[in-house]
């Protein structure tokens, strides 16, 4: 990373830092081990179990909703105060402007994945708990990256956390969808193949987020490093394209 | 800040706090089961975390009948409902142990024997799709069928599936011999002190929530066959 963009990153974490972020996080996490405490009381066997898979889908969602959030305000904001064009007016490529930004956001992604990986040590395996928080790093840094790409091309707060969180759900859910729509119940008629060509269109264009951070991994081991590489390969993908798409309608603009 | 703002706010907290108060349930509602979702459906809303779905929807159910606003227990639950819950469940983690344990503790508990077999016949039937995994429930079911049910071809018929389809040699000798303390004439209290004594000597249940439900259990069974004088 070039110096410049080295600059915009640091200040991105220093903003995330001194908002009230850090205060959110830890209210969420409080609040879930909190939770987790709670339903242990309830359950008749398998009480590690229920607190280690509820807790950990708890805070996958709290951790993916607080950066898309934090991310598309910061954007929305940076772009109503007028900041962006004072930071573009500096001698900085647009390149490094965006790429800094992307990093420093990651980067938060990133700390809020280890800050949420450490309470499941109470529960798991410090082994599963490594391979869930680096998957849980990877899911943030990705969700950073589609939040900053539409907060930049949409440039209102709400709509860009509407639609990063659309997208995140549809690429959750589209693995069911999928063995939903070639399942035995699904239509054979032309309709039905249609219909499936469509969800299956639908599913190259999206990362697949129901194969990564799995609560599962937890409960019954580590998924093998073939496919723990597999699955963190291909966010790695997505994440390329989502830099490169929002570093293109960045650079293209009329700022 | 003008005083009126003040009230305002403190009136409008008054009226929330009346308005639920007035709008309260009297007493607990009568309810039964919603029919299930498909395990596919369940899967769709799990979004990629089905492990955590399966537990929460299972402490759902678990707390359906005794949860304070409701009157029916779960012995007059509907059981066909009950039956498609516990195996949309076990559909969407078949690898959780907490449907079958609370067919086999729990629901197939029930003095109406029809509702009784209906689960016991779940519980046979989930066990063929992973014997290995689920031979407890079966040697519960085994012993239920003969001791609450009096159905000793039944019985038979479950200790008989337990031995012929395990093949895990860690299962312990006394589940894959429950054949002979089926045809045995021991009581139920007997039967559940090798069962369970069995289970906890061999240190397979860790999970300290378990033990305590089945030591309690294994309490209540004490308590009753003494009432009812069988020691």
């Amino acid at each position: 990373m070039s110096r410049p963009a080295a600059t915009v990153a640091r200040f991105a974490l220093v903003e995330a830092l001194r908002s009230g972020l850090p205060w959110l996080a830890a209210a969420a996490l409080l609040a879930t081990v909190g939770l987790a405490v709670f339903l242990a009381q309830v359950a008749i066997i398998e009480a590690r179990a229920v607190q280690a898979s509820v807790a950990a889908t708890l805070l996958r969602a709290c951790a993916v909703f607080l950066v898309a959030a934090h991310v598309a305000t910061s954007v929305a904001r940076e772009a109503s105060d007028r900041v962006l064009e004072l930071a573009l007016a500096l001698p900085v490529p647009r390149s490094a402007y965006f790429l800094g930004k992307l990093g420093g956001f990651a980067a938060i992604g990133v700390l809020m994945a280890l800050l949420y990986a450490l309470p499941l040590l109470l529960w798991a395996s410090p082994l599963e708990v490594a391979a869930w928080g680096v998957s849980l790093a990877a899911e943030c840094a990705l969700v950073a990256a589609l939040a900053l790409f539409f907060a930049s091309a949409i440039a209102q707060g709400v709509a860009a956390i509407a639609c990063t969180a659309a997208l995140y759900l549809l690429a959750r859910a589209i693995g069911a969808i999928q063995a939903i729509a070639s399942g035995p119940a699904a239509p054979e008629a032309a309709a039905g193949h249609a219909a499936r060509w469509a969800v299956d269109a639908v599913a190259l264009l999206l990362p697949r987020l129901d194969a990564v951070t799995r609560s599962d991994w937890l409960l019954y081991g580590t998924p093998g490093g073939a496919e723990f590489a597999r699955a963190l390969g291909g966010l790695a993908i997505y994440f390329v394209l989502l830099a490169a798409a929002g570093l293109f309608d960045f650079s293209r603009r009329n700022l | 800040m003008p005083g009126w703002v003040a009230a305002l706010l403190a009136a409008a907290l008054a009226a929330q706090v009346a308005w639920r108060v007035a709008t309260r349930e009297s007493g607990p509602r009568a309810e039964d089961l919603p029919p299930a979702p498909s395990d596919r459906a369940l899967r769709l809303a799990s979004l990629g975390e089905p492990a955590a779905l399966a537990r929460l929807t299972m402490l759902w159910l678990q707390a359906f009948d005794s949860r304070g606003d409701n009157a029916i227990p779960y012995r007059r639950l509907d059981y066909g409902r009950l039956v498609a819950w516990l195996r949309a469940i076990l559909d969407t983690d078949p690898r959780s142990q907490y449907p079958l344990f609370a067919a086999a503790r729990i629901y197939a508990d029930n003095p109406d024997p029809a509702k009784m077999r209906r689960m016991l016949e779940f519980i046979e039937t989930e066990f063929r799709a992973a014997p290995n995994r689920r031979w407890q429930a079966l040697a519960q079911a085994a012993l239920l069928a003969k001791h609450r049910l009096k159905d000793l071809p039944l019985a038979l018929r479950y200790a008989t599936e337990l031995e012929r389809r395990t093949t895990d040699p860690t299962i312990p000798f006394w589940a894959r011999q429950m054949r002979l303390f089926i045809l045995e004439d021991m009581d139920e209290l007997q039967a559940a002190r090798i069962m369970l004594g069995g289970l906890l000597a061999t240190g397979r249940i860790k999970d300290p929530e378990e033990r305590r439900f089945l030591e309690g259990r294994l309490k209540a069974l004490e308590e009753r066959m003494k009432r009812e004088g069988k020691r």
